[in-house]
């Protein structure tokens, strides 16, 4: 019982980590360019119902998968627009991106509450699954879990060993100097702003679809916030966003199976415990960081304007 | 830190190049600005000519009708005052810019540059005053930058490979997997210059190079500048020091208020007659000091020790002391603990250890308020950010520090009568060229806003003055006027703690100089018997020698 019951939590851990882990690899990449993106709550729910209706109509989660990336890409154009180009501020556009994505979101799905939809349900990857222990944990998911142990890889080596990826790095660190080299300070904000976008809209899709199948009003339940502090925790690097992730599904999990073995705390007080956690994580983190000089992109949150130095 | 380094020269490499550049026969003495006796110019000769360049800002004229020719393999300096026009026109010859009329020949050819990859790509390049350079990458990764080369997987070794061999040959050490912050800036320099022979420049302009260079550091430039004339480079220098220019150049461009003045080969000119040139009047070198018997004891720190921004230690237990009718500078290249040490003085930044005194009062913990109160003056490093409130007027600024006391406070009221009168008087004695007393600060040109902040500063008679590269970025005029007021406040009585990147400057206005290295003092030389080359090693990092030391000790006591 004991061994079962701690095989379930970091199986739970890791299913609930997928959907953070999308936010944060695509905010990871939209912050490594320099855009503070603060609507990643906002393009998750927008994501989340846009990929659902779709999914519902054409009954294929695939299609539903690609609407929800294409929505979120979509939602970040308009912070790409309004900080990029107008040189707004970002944080302020940010904000209005949530709220503008909770309201619209609220909206579109208001006759899909409690609809019965396509989902994406675990897959059975022979000889992997089949392991003792480590088959439960890693390989009992649905295909959008899998694919975040392809995508942090991926995305780590994109940014520290293409070509790419020293321009991405470049421009959030010293845009005036990657201007003065050759490269499009606003071309490569808006292509990583559109990513992050695109990777939130697909973290929606990935608990509307597969995580919590459904529509809810505000499902995310602040997720998209968790990956934004999760980018700080770490330190700009997908890998440690992963572990981030795993650490807050993690809790999340603790926080459903307490109640099943019997433990009595309030359930109030269960469900802010991974909210508690973060900031915990988030106060650790900062600290450290400090200690070890480690820095935000040392352009994040500036705009860029030609000429001034 | 290893910032002087062994010149390995390469007699090889020179002597066995082929060497073009014999004297021609003067076919073209058009193309030579006024007359000469060098070897005049063959069109083949010519790498960069700019015709009649006109390039307008809101405002001003930044280039009018500007011409300039530049020889392969000479040293050109460009010489002028700030805002005569230099940048403007290397930024146009770099592709920053797009001149509103003229036209730009490379080697005989006529190009339109759109962007600086444009210019990089006819094989001009530029190393910016202000290093482009990204500090968290790697030197390899800066020298790669923008380029097409590697595709998509960041192989560098190729480019390791070019890095080490175009160091080797142009005695550029580097290693090329540190990081630009491990570097120190005569290493980023180096960095900037590699990362344009990288690109093939064979035109390389630089923007007053030797601001940020120690004097050995400024030596070790001027070898690789020579050995890379030699190879036939075209090197543009701009510059506002004359003792550089006389040193470095082969011939020299004057411009003045965007106009070019005239070019002229060096051996041609004194250092006078280009500062006469440049300013249009004749100007005085020597500012008189009369000499002085230091009083009393103004400002005694002791062992201080303080943090920079990011925690780690920026004074190590610093001592030195202060006195009345006395200019101490501080001489060191910027980033060793200067601004830090200005900053804790008046009481803007917590002090780990140590004690400071005024007039033998301990004001190690006090506030900048109390500070303010025992009649400690500041000029600050950044006019703009720390020295005025941009938005707010001119007379404004001038009460930024007594709008508390009497006269100019009535009760909790402010006298706006009085206040009136107070910054007319200022304007006038300080010489401040504005529209109005009610002109926002942030309107004023450079000098003007220096000169308001001193007359704030001074106006309040301070016992002590802590002044911060008081003439940084001021034209030969304002920085005369600001000199003279510094060394009048100190013949009046008032200590000064002067801060300074300028050595020119350090030297000619202090008593005593100090020279601050990793927030250490490595030395005490009084001004008089300085010698340049000395203070260049400590400012190095190596201490003043024993015998030296004897000598500090005495003077302290």
């Amino acid at each position: 019982m004991e061994a079962a019951f701690f095989i379930t939590i970091l199986a739970t851990a890791i299913r609930a980590g997928a959907p953070v882990i999308y936010a944060a690899v695509g905010e990871i990449f939209a912050e490594r360019s320099g855009v503070l993106n603060l609507g990643v709550e906002g393009m998750m729910l927008v994501g989340a119902v846009s990929g659902f209706i779709m999914a519902v109509k054409t009954g294929n989660p695939w299609a539903g998968v690609l609407v929800a990336m294409l929505a979120g890409g979509l939602l970040s154009l308009i912070h790409a627009f309004l900080t990029i180009t107008l040189h707004a501020d970002q944080v302020v556009s940010g904000l209005a991106l949530t709220i503008f994505g909770i309201g619209l979101s609220s909206f579109m799905g208001q006759n899909y509450v409690g609809v019965q939809g396509p989902q994406f349900s675990a897959v059975h990857i022979p000889f992997l699954t089949d392991l003792p222990v480590l088959g439960q944990i890693l390989f009992s998911h649905d295909i959008l879990v899998y694919l975040t142990f392809l995508l942090v890889p991926a995305s780590a080596y994109f940014i520290h060993k293409t070509r790419p990826g020293l321009h991405l790095r470049a421009v959030g660190e010293d845009p005036a100097t990657a201007d003065v080299m050759g490269i499009s300070v606003a071309r490569t904000r808006y292509i990583y702003t559109f990513v992050g976008g695109v990777f939130a809209g697909l973290g929606g899709a990935a608990l509307s679809l597969a995580y919590t199948p459904g529509w809810t009003e505000g499902m995310s339940g602040g997720r998209g916030w968790i990956a934004i502090a999760l980018v700080i925790f770490a330190f700009w690097e997908p890998w440690r966003a992963m572990l981030g992730a795993y650490l807050f599904g993690g809790v999340q999990a603790l926080q459903f199976n307490l109640q099943t073995i019997g433990i009595t705390i309030p359930t109030y007080f269960l469900n802010m415990l991974p909210y508690l956690f973060t900031i915990l994580v988030l106060v650790f983190a900062t600290g450290e960081r400090m200690r070890r000089h480690l820095g935000a992109p040392a352009a994040l949150g500036i705009p860029y304007i030609r000429g001034e130095r | 830190m290893g910032l002087v380094f062994v010149w390995r020269s390469s007699p090889f490499l020179v002597s066995c190049l082929p060497n073009p550049y014999q004297p021609q026969i003067d076919t073209h003495s058009l193309l030579n600005g006024t007359r000469m006796n060098a070897p005049s110019l063959q069109p083949s000769q010519i790498a960069v000519e700019m015709r009649d360049i006109v390039k307008r800002f809101p405002g001003v004229v930044a280039n009018d009708h500007v011409t300039f020719l530049a020889r392969r393999g000479e040293i050109h300096a460009l010489l002028g005052e700030n805002g005569a026009g230099k940048s403007t026109l290397m930024n146009i010859l770099s592709g920053l810019y797009t001149p509103e009329e003229g036209k730009i020949l490379i080697n005989g050819r006529e190009v339109i540059f759109h962007s600086p990859k444009d210019a990089i790509e006819a094989g001009v390049g530029m190393v910016h005053q202000h290093f482009r350079l990204v500090p968290t990458l790697t030197v390899v990764e800066n020298v790669v930058l923008g380029l097409d080369d590697p595709k998509f997987r960041l192989n560098l070794e190729n480019a390791k490979a070019q890095i080490r061999a175009l160091s080797e040959q142009y005695g550029l050490k580097i290693d090329p997997d540190a990081f630009i912050w491990q570097l120190s800036v005569g290493e980023q320099q180096r960095v900037e210059i590699i990362k344009a022979l990288y690109r093939g420049a064979q035109i390389l302009i630089l923007d007053e190079p030797t601001a940020v260079l120690t004097p050995q550091e400024t030596e070790e430039l001027f070898k690789t500048l020579r050995s890379m004339a030699e190879k036939g480079h075209t090197l543009i220098f701009i510059s506002h020091k004359l003792d550089e220019v006389m040193a470095i150049a082969d011939r020299v461009t004057v411009l003045r208020q965007g106009r070019v003045v005239a070019t002229v080969n060096i051996e041609e000119v004194t250092k006078e007659k280009l500062a006469e040139m440049m300013v249009g009047r004749p100007v005085i070198f020597r500012i008189d000091k009369p000499t002085i018997v230091p009083g009393k004891e103004v400002l005694r720190v002791e062992n201080l020790h303080v943090r920079n921004d990011k925690g780690l230690p920026a004074l190590n237990g610093i001592s030195f002391i202060v006195r009345e009718h006395e200019i101490v500078g501080i001489a060191g290249v910027s980033g060793n603990g200067q601004a830090e040490l200005a900053e804790a003085l008046y009481g803007l930044r917590p002090i780990e250890e140590g004690r400071l005194y005024l007039y033998g009062r301990e004001i190690t913990h006090a506030s900048t308020r109390d500070i303010i109160r025992e009649g400690v003056a500041q000029i600050p490093e950044d006019r703009h950010k720390e020295g005025s409130l941009g938005n707010m007027s001119l007379s404004e600024n001038l009460i930024m520090k007594n709008y508390r006391r009497k006269p100019v406070a009535r009760g909790p009221l402010i006298d706006w009568h009085y206040v009136r009168q107070f910054a007319r008087d200022l304007v006038k004695r300080f010489n401040i060229m504005a529209p109005s007393i009610q002109t926002k600060a942030r309107l004023l040109s450079g000098g003007n806003l220096q000169k308001l902040i001193l007359a704030r500063e001074l106006s309040s008679d301070p016992g002590l003055i802590i002044a911060m590269h008081p003439t940084q970025g001021l034209d030969v005029g304002a920085t005369e006027a600001v000199r003279k007021q510094l060394i009048e406040e100190r013949n009046k009585g008032a200590g000064i703690l002067l801060i300074s990147e300028d050595l020119d400057e350090v030297m000619q206005l202090s008593d005593r100089i100090l020279v601050i290295y990793e927030g250490e003092i490595m030395g005490e030389v009084p001004a008089d018997k300085a010698d340049r080359n000395e203070i260049g090693l400590m400012m190095a990092g190596q201490r003043l020698s024993a015998n030296h030391e004897q000598h500090t000790v005495n003077s302290v006591q």
